[in-house]
């Protein structure tokens, strides 16, 4: 019963923060709400028993990804200001697009739902599993994903600084020139 | 052919109906969809992005809890998935960035500009 109350709590703030964050005007406050929503899919985690999964949303995404986008907001807007938005038959069509999307897929998941089987409660994954797991190359083990995803970093480590690097005045001159 | 009366029946043990889970999720996925299509800011429809792969995870973690959870494949899906989008973000960040120095503000109209 508890686990019920919990998840209509956490079901719930997902669904207003989701849509207060797709339509608030100010950016922080976006942001903000996007927080709220990232956390309550880490209670979500928490919920399913993957400890693990929840820890690394809470710090990574809460923690991390979050404070690029705060400091990048911060970099790139001035505090205050509305956004503007598409407006006229453009937002009555993505409405109506959301919407038709929304009902069709809550339609499909409604009458498949049958199909699917009873949760049943296996043992928490423990932490010497995850790391077999993570660092093996056997079956259902995933140091290839492991080491690429390192690789993938690098990358985009590299790329991010070399796209964000502040370009010298003589290409600068020509890019204004373009314009 | 089962009905929905079946599915009641069966899910009457279960703490939370798996249907519960991906009515959120779904919900997540769509007011994602709605913020990409109507912001002008790049920032907010990142944000929106963000939304999105959210409810994507929930589905890899819950499809994985409730049908096999004896294995962890799907946990590792949102794992990995959430290290890319922390890739993707910072990657994104960097091209808003450049954008904002070249012309002032983060509308995505401006990426048109961009090419040469």
């Amino acid at each position: 019963m508890t686990e019920q109350i919990i998840f209509y709590m956490l079901a719930i703030a997902i669904t207003v923060f989701s849509i207060m964050a797709v339509t608030s005007k100010l950016i922080v406050r976006s942001a903000t709400y996007l927080l709220f929503v990232l956390l309550a899919t880490a209670g979500l985690y928490m919920l399913l028993d993957y400890y693990f999964l929840f820890a690394v949303q809470v710090s990574v995404y809460a923690g991390g990804i979050m404070v690029l986008f705060i400091m990048a907001i911060f970099l790139t807007h001035r505090p205050g200001t509305e956004v503007r938005t598409k407006h006229g038959w453009r937002i009555g069509l993505s409405v109506l697009l959301s919407l038709a999307g929304l009902l069709l897929c809550g339609d499909i998941i409604l009458h498949n739902a049958v199909r699917l089987y009873q949760f049943t409660d296996a043992e928490t994954i423990t932490m010497q599993e995850m790391g077999t797991a993570m660092l093996g190359s056997g079956k259902n083990q995933y140091l290839l994903s492991f080491e690429m995803m390192s690789v993938l970093l690098l990358a985009c480590i590299v790329g991010a600084i070399l796209i964000a690097r502040k370009t010298n005045g003589s290409e600068k001159e020509t890019k204004e020139t373009d314009q | 052919m089962n009905t929905m009366g079946d599915f009641w029946v069966v899910n009457a043990g279960a703490a939370v109906p798996v249907v519960a889970y991906q009515l959120v999720s779904l919900i997540l996925f769509f007011a994602g969809i709605y913020g990409f299509l109507t912001r002008r800011n790049i920032m907010m429809m990142l944000i929106s992005v963000e939304l999105i792969l959210n409810a994507a995870d929930i589905n890899f973690a819950v499809f994985n809890r409730y049908l096999y959870p004896g294995q962890m494949d799907g946990m590792f899906f949102a794992l990995f998935t959430i290290a890319i989008a922390a890739c993707e973000t910072a990657v994104a960040i960097a091209i808003i960035i450049n954008v904002y120095r070249n012309f002032g503000n983060a509308d995505v109209d401006n990426l048109k500009k961009m090419k040469g």
